[in-house]
């Protein structure tokens, strides 16, 4: 493997004054982070184990199946796309690569159950496509021809993966992007050719980004449950949610959900084992790759080999729900109920992004500051909350948050004789923080892997120069990883919008989003009242995308 | 700091005004109690603020204690509403008007919890399929082989159902009965009640098991265009046990046990099973008013004369667990 040596930083650097502040603060946040699941591990120890003699003896060997078959599928296809698309960007340049570079990113912008809905009506017998197909073949009824029902584990597979790529694509690019084209113009010297470059020096360098990428990818795989029920796939995410529900054994429930952390943490692990003696260091600011120019008739080619999966992931679900909104609105008008939605979305996501992005950041800089064991460990349980299906992190949310809420209600009605109601699950700070256990692993890991590219020697001269840790952190750090962080704000916002069993536990009265109102239909089967709900949805999920792109172009700015 | 002393001032605001207030936690989708909220808070001048839950209403509010809001837990399902009673998060409400106006088998025997609607579980056919009749127990006959279409089984419209065969037929012989059904499904046991009938329109199976008021919804256009198609594609069967008639299942709502504003709560609760709440049920809905004497939506009507079965419905709640167990033995979801 060609790998660049690191360029071996000193743990010892900085003076030791600072950073027990710092190591604190990032505590204190992997303490808020880990309480909901610690609460959840106390329910589980409470529960009896009964419940596992019936599922080893039923759904859980098929459950596990249909869980990993459906993470090594999303994760080849979704993975293989990624960082494809990635490399067709970066090191290509054809007819209409500015825009296309961008729009691979729009699928992100879908949620998963829209997807699923979505393909699910277009593909059905009775739909536009297997009518057209009908109509080719001669056949008049769906009775004598039609195709393979999409619901399948399969059909699942393809249909998370074409809009979770994008996880891969933006955190390989943005690799790609900034891999010194010193090192490719030195295996080409070495004779590597041109078309091996890929294989063996960019890929190999590539190999955290798309670590990164891959497991984001997985872990919203993991996370789905709408796609899933609506496609009929059986995963342990389902069985948690079963046993809760039908089976009403929350302590069952919570036990199967360690079962799921424990083997997501048992591949993040493996997968930093695997690396373990490896130092990627890009930080040198040399050019960026030159990419390869292609006209003609080549170079339509790649761009329509590049705007497929934009075409599947977005174009096509997209159009889909506009003209079914479009249906929608002229048979029952706008409703103003969405107006108080599309407030209640943003001010709810907004305020979990600006606070996810400052505690990712702390996180991520008391890792730097503590390469012993002490940072990784904090910074490791910080961002366990990813890694847990969001029912399950909701639960845990409102397991803390509730108690808390009546100590301080009960304790103001005895000294105050007044009641303080839910302090906070009724002004929605619940909500934010489980945004924040949740999604904290995004921005931490996008701040870390930013911080990556800075070269500790700017560290140990900015202290050098008397600046505190902060100091340099605001005056050094935060401008040269302004790329990264947007990236993972962006990222994060546009997963609280899309964000839906944590927000129908935990939100106070009266309060609705464009996820909650979409779901409240979906769930009695009338999907198109929605729809508007639905588009709007896509449509705030496109802005970030746009702002993405833009700081996304200049990686080292 | 300061955030929280702003919530708390707010909260305190709140607090004060909202004393007429009725707070509702429901796991019915909000579409559908609407309407009801509407005329209620027209007809009384009370306001009303609610949060849907869907899953999860039970421990929200047994972790929110004395402190919680909720004055009406609201849900679907008798066994949802049975689990919020062992929970402890409910209070009995003695009241003459909804003991006259909801038949006794359809609310608790202690007055925990009433019924406000009820559906049907029954057979949607294709519209040409030679079937004037059928029972649940001929729903796993071979003949259906790959005709058969359902939802999930573990989704509480099933499970009720299993319960309720357990209740005829002992668990073996539901295990059996469950077994012939998987066999006989054309797709995965997955989707929606609605798209069981637009998988018969597109010729994926013949006969599928949903809820009544489905029909009404789909045919009435209320969906759009190409849901009237589905609903025009099927016809309804009442189907019935052998020994027994058509299985029933409620919605149906309880005063919270900390309720803050229990006056307005129980108002709230006798509007619903007034003539003109109940008479919504049935025109805005599609479902089966509890309360005597209020018409049926003509499509529901159309189904014919309803037998409900006579299992009571805190005895399908008892066999739950052991339905949705035997889901999981036979692999109906897989």
């Amino acid at each position: 493997m060609a790998l660049v040596a690191g360029t071996a930083p000193s743990a010892q650097t900085a003076p030791r004054g600072r950073r027990p502040i710092w190591c604190l603060a990032a505590g204190i946040v992997a303490g808020l982070v880990v309480l909901p699941v610690l609460a959840l591990g106390s329910e589980a120890i409470g529960g009896s184990l009964g419940l596992w003699s019936h599922l080893a003896g039923t759904i859980l060997p098929a459950a596990l199946a249909d869980t990993l078959l459906l993470l090594l599928g999303v994760g080849l296809i979704a993975g293989f796309l990624g960082v494809t698309l990635a490399w067709l960007v970066t090191a290509h340049d054809f007819p209409g690569r500015g825009i296309l570079e961008w729009a691979l990113l729009l699928p992100l912008a879908v949620p998963t159950y829209i997807v699923a809905y979505a393909y699910l009506d277009i593909l059905h017998p009775i739909g536009a496509f297997q009518g057209a197909v009908r109509w080719i073949l001669g056949y008049s009824s769906p009775r004598e021809f039609r195709l393979p029902d999409i619901r399948s584990l399969a059909g699942c597979v393809l249909l998370l993966s074409l809009v979770l790529y994008p996880y891969v694509y933006l955190t390989t690019r943005a690799m790609f992007l900034s891999q010194s084209a010193n090192l490719l113009d030195a295996a080409r010297t070495l004779g590597t050719p041109r078309r091996r470059l890929f294989r063996r020096v960019a890929l190999p360098l590539a190999r955290p980004a798309i670590a990164v990428g891959v497991s984001l990818t997985l872990m919203e795989a993991l996370n789905d449950i709408g796609a899933s029920e609506f496609l009929g796939v059986r995963t342990l995410t389902v069985s948690i949610y079963t046993t809760w529900v039908t089976k009403n054994d929350l302590a069952g429930a919570t036990q199967i959900a360690l079962l799921l952390l424990a083997i997501v943490v048992a591949l993040v692990s493996f997968e930093r084992w695997a690396r373990r003696r490896q130092g990627y260091v890009s930080g040198s600011r040399g050019r960026t790759m030159q990419p390869e120019r292609h006209d003609g008739l080549k170079g339509i080619g790649l761009c329509a080999l590049g705007v497929l999966p934009v075409v599947f992931g977005f174009v096509v679900p997209a159009v889909y729900l506009a003209a079914e909104a479009w249906k929608r609105w002229r048979f029952a008008g706008l409703s103003d109920r969405l107006v108080g939605e599309a407030v209640d979305t943003l001010l709810y996501a907004g305020g979990a992004t600006l606070l996810t992005l400052v505690l990712g950041v702390v996180a991520a800089f008391a890792l730097r500051l503590s390469p012993g064991w002490t940072g990784p460990l904090i910074y490791r349980l910080a961002t366990t909350g990813y890694a847990m299906p969001g029912t399950v992190v909701a639960i845990g949310v409102l397991l803390v948050v509730a108690p808390f809420d009546r100590l301080v209600d009960g304790a103001a009605r005895d000294w105050f004789g007044v009641s303080t109601g839910l302090l906070l699950i009724g002004s929605g700070t619940a909500l934010i923080y489980a945004y924040v256990v949740r999604f904290l692993a995004i921005t931490a890991g996008s701040a870390d892997a930013g911080l990556a590219r800075v070269p500790k020697s700017l560290d140990d001269a900015a202290r050098t120069l008397g600046r505190s840790a902060g100091g340099t952190l605001c005056a050094v750090h935060l401008p040269l990883t302004r790329a990264s962080l947007a990236a993972g704000a962006l990222l994060v916002f546009v997963d609280c919008i899309k964000e839906l069993p944590a927000t129908l536990l935990l939100r106070p009265l009266n309060m609705e989003t464009f996820a909650t109102h979409l779901y409240g239909e979906a769930a009695r089967g009338t999907y198109e009242e929605a729809s508007l709900a639905a588009l709007a949805i896509v449509l705030i999920g496109i802005l970030p995308v746009i702002v993405l792109s833009r700081v996304g172009r200049n990686p080292s700015s | 700091m300061r955030q929280m002393l702003l919530g708390l001032t707010t909260l305190l605001a709140t607090a004060g005004t909202a004393a007429a207030d009725v707070n509702i936690y429901t796991t019915r989708e909000p579409g559908l109690i609407q309407p009801l909220i509407d005329s209620f808070a027209k007809a009384t001048g009370v306001a009303v603020n609610t949060v849907f839950l869907k899953d999860g209403l039970a421990e929200r509010v047994v972790t929110e204690g004395e402190s919680s809001p909720a004055d009406i837990l609201m849900a679907v399902d008798a066994g949802n509403l049975v689990d919020l009673v062992d929970k402890g998060v409910t209070q009995p409400i003695d009241s003459a008007v909804l003991k006259e106006a909801i038949p006794a088998q359809l609310r608790d025997e202690n007055d925990h919890w009433f019924g406000l609607s009820y559906r049907a579980r029954v057979v949607y056919a294709a519209k040409d399929l030679d079937l004037a009749a059928i029972t649940y127990e001929d729903l796993a006959d071979p003949k259906w082989k790959g005709k058969v279409c359902i939802r999930s089984g573990q989704h509480p419209y099933n499970t009720a159902l299993f319960a309720d065969y357990i209740a005829h037929h002992g668990a073996e012989a539901t295990e059996t009965w469950l077994a012939g059904l998987k066999a006989n499904l054309a797709r995965k046991a997955a989707g929606g009640d609605r798209d069981v009938a637009r998988d018969i329109l597109g010729g994926i199976c013949d006969i599928a098991v949903a809820n009544s008021y489905y029909v009404g919804l789909m045919r009435s256009g209320a969906g759009g265009e190409e849901q009237v198609a589905w609903g025009e594609a099927i016809k309804v069967i009442l189907p019935t046990f052998e020994d027994g008639g058509t299985q029933v299942n409620i919605s149906g709502a309880a005063v919270a046990k900390h309720s803050p504003n229990k006056d307005e709560a129980v108002k709230f609760l006798e509007y619903l099973a007034s003539g003109e709440a109940q008479e919504i049920y049935a025109k805005a809905n599609y479902e089966y008013p509890v309360k005597a004497g209020v018409a049926l939506d003509p499509i529901i009507a159309s189904f014919g004369e309803l037998t409900v079965d006579k299992t009571p419905l805190g005895e399908i709640v008892k066999h739950r667990k052991a339905a949705s167990e035997l889901v999981d033995k036979v692999g109906f979801d897989g």
